[in-house]
């Protein structure tokens, strides 16, 4: 899984994006021609206010909503050019999510659960079982893997779905708020496992929060307000 | 495969009851469809079993109101007709009233001209060509009343009594016969024609109805019209009839038990349709965030379409199966304890066959709202949700 570091070359692109949505008969423009790059092997921060869009921006990022204009290019690709089904494999090539909620399916173990993105993969059962006990390994969750999430604390399920994030070596993390239902002592755990995910294994990382001691652990911070970036030091 | 099946199977057994419940409806409603197919079957196994090359000719009244023997006579002298015979119903029962068989007087020489399925071992043949009382049944029937060759037995008539008054009549029983495998046709006998005809206190040189074997199938329409024709204008005029079309008929008297039996399927399987197509999509619903998961780590809308078609699927397929083979074994019971009233009383290959396809359309169908829904599902507005 591990990856040569290259701080200087973008791995994430985006051009002038602006997103609206509809609200009955009114487009409420959320994003406002947003630029932002993201270098690969960076650890950022997304900060801002609720409604400033970060999440908004997080899932355009992830391909998981398209931009009203603009252009947003990951791993050298314009995935806003996409189609529903192209995105969707692509997704599951370059991109791991992480979320605040955890969702893992509670029917399955935490291996079954990591399997998850291999289940797309042309894979046999042994190799997928491999992989996620690795993924496990180095979230150091390798002994749980035959339990249930019902089993498990908070903080250990967030661990699984890091596994389960970085199971197929994405490019790209996107963690939307992954310690906000964390106590401080597993929420630093959990932001100190991101950043060896960061430097021991290369991975690019754009985590979305409002929590300052959470963004401290990140290389760049980036504010959002209102749909337009103030900073990014 | 292998994990999205896993995955589909974890997925039922979220909520083991519910899933439990939903599979018991599948299962009941299999076990009718495969009960009422197998009654279906019997009310009309005299169809299956028509020959195509026979007609059947009957009074142009009705089929109980006796015709001339003479006629048969001029039936055989029409052109593409190979042989004829005739049968008249006997109304014979062995010790209950109540369990009344096929007993037909006929032309037992002939006969075998007429049905060459009906087989028997020579010197048995023999026998009952040479015994006034023989009587020729089929081995379904000499199984169910323990009867053997040589055996006397008294056999009732519930229409005709003998010239001494009684309506008990003797027979040997001088032949068993075997069909064609299927015990609709082994659940009759048959006597001479001479006997019946000399005994009988009244009704002299009448018949019941006539079969004519033709030389081709394909003559069916002119023989018939030939038949009819022939009769015209006489004071029994006649209406001639495929064995079929006759079979057909004389089932239809009980009504029109295949529209009767699509009616029961249908309302069974409408209710079972909203019942599991509800459950399903309550099910589906409640994982609505789970499935935008899926979606998130890659999951394409037609991969999550067909785990939840899956679902519904394994649920009807699982039931239908499970439904179908109880219900042949019901129906496998109750053929022999019912033989008599239905002698055609089976589960029929194409019964299965109906009811697996009906397994998979109900799987499809259940699961077709919750899976387009699913495959419409925005994964931003579900995760927006949670």
């Amino acid at each position: 899984m591990g990856r040569e570091k290259l701080m200087s070359k973008p791995i994430v692109v985006v051009k002038n994006v602006v997103k609206s949505y509809r609200k009955g008969r009114e487009a409420v423009e959320v994003l406002h021609g947003l630029d932002l790059e993201i270098d690969d092997g960076e650890f950022s921060a997304l900060m801002g206010p609720s409604g400033s869009g970060k999440t908004t921006l997080l899932n355009l990022i992830g391909g998981l909503d398209r931009p009203t204009s603009g252009e947003v290019e990951v791993s050298g690709e314009r995935i806003d050019r996409l189609g529903s089904r192209a995105l969707a494999r692509w997704r599951s090539n370059h991109v791991g999510f992480i979320f605040q909620f955890y969702n893992l399916i509670p029917v399955l173990t935490a291996q079954r659960n990591v399997e998850l993105p291999l289940l797309l993969k042309k894979m046999s059962a042994k190799e997928r079982r491999e992989r996620a006990m690795t993924a496990l390994e180095i979230v150091g969750l390798k002994d749980r893997a035959k339990h249930l999430p019902r089993e498990l604390s908070g903080g250990q399920e967030q661990r699984v779905a890091i596994a389960r994030a970085i199971v197929s070596d994405p490019d790209l993390l996107l963690a939307d708020e992954p310690t906000g239902d964390l106590d401080r002592d597993t929420a630093n755990e959990i932001l100190e496992l991101l950043g060896t995910l960061n430097t021991r294994h290369g991975k690019t990382i754009l985590m979305v929060t409002h929590d300052p001691v959470a963004a401290e652990h990140a290389s760049r911070t980036v504010h959002l307000d209102k749909g337009t970036i103030l900073e990014a030091g | 495969m292998g994990g999205m099946f896993h995955l589909v199977r974890k997925n039922l057994g979220r909520k083991k009851l519910r899933t439990l419940f939903t599979l018991l409806s599948v299962i009941i409603a299999f076990v009718l469809f495969a009960l009422l197919g197998g009654l279906n079957r019997a009310f009309t196994a005299g169809v299956e079993l028509a020959g195509a090359d026979r007609l059947i000719t009957t009074h142009k009244v009705s089929f109980i109101q006796l015709m001339p023997i003479s006629y048969v006579a001029r039936v055989e002298g029409i052109d593409g007709v190979r042989a004829a015979t005739h049968y008249t119903w006997f109304g014979g029962y062995f010790q209950d009233p109540k369990q009344q068989f096929g007993l037909f007087p006929t032309n037992l020489e002939k006969l075998s001209d007429i049905y060459p399925e009906y087989e028997m071992p020579p010197d048995q043949r023999e026998r009952l060509m040479q015994t006034r009382t023989g009587l020729m049944v089929g081995q379904a029937m000499a199984d169910l009343y323990g009867w053997e060759v040589g055996d006397q037995v008294p056999i009732f008539s519930s229409i005709y009594p003998k010239l001494d008054g009684s309506f008990a009549w003797e027979f040997e029983i001088a032949a068993i016969f075997t069909g064609t495998g299927n015990t609709a046709d082994e659940m009759q006998a048959f006597m001479h024609y001479d006997y019946f005809n000399e005994a009988r206190q009244f009704g002299q040189d009448l018949i019941g109805w006539i079969v004519t074997r033709i030389e081709d199938p394909e003559l069916a329409d002119p023989v018939s019209d030939a038949i009819d024709a022939r009769f015209a204008n006489s004071p029994t005029e006649t209406k001639t009839s495929t064995e079929a079309g006759f079979a057909a008929g004389f089932a239809a008297q009980f009504g029109n038990i295949g529209l009767i039996v699509q009616m029961i399927l249908a309302c069974v399987f409408f209710t079972l349709l909203l019942i599991s197509g509800n459950t399903m999509a309550q099910a589906v619903r409640e994982r609505t965030g789970e499935l935008a998961v899926l979606k998130t780590i890659g999951f394409s809308d037609t991969r999550v379409t067909g785990m939840v078609l899956a679902e519904s699927l394994l649920v009807a397929v699982v039931g239908g199966v499970i439904g179908l083979l109880l219900g042949a074994l019901f129906v496998q019971g109750a053929a022999s304890a019912l033989a008599q009233f239905f002698p055609g009383l089976a589960m029929s290959t194409g019964t299965l066959a109906w009811g697996l396809v009906l397994a998979v359309a109900l799987g499809l169908v259940t699961g077709a709202w919750p899976a387009w829904r699913a495959a419409r599902l925005s994964v931003i507005d579900a995760m927006g949700r949670r």
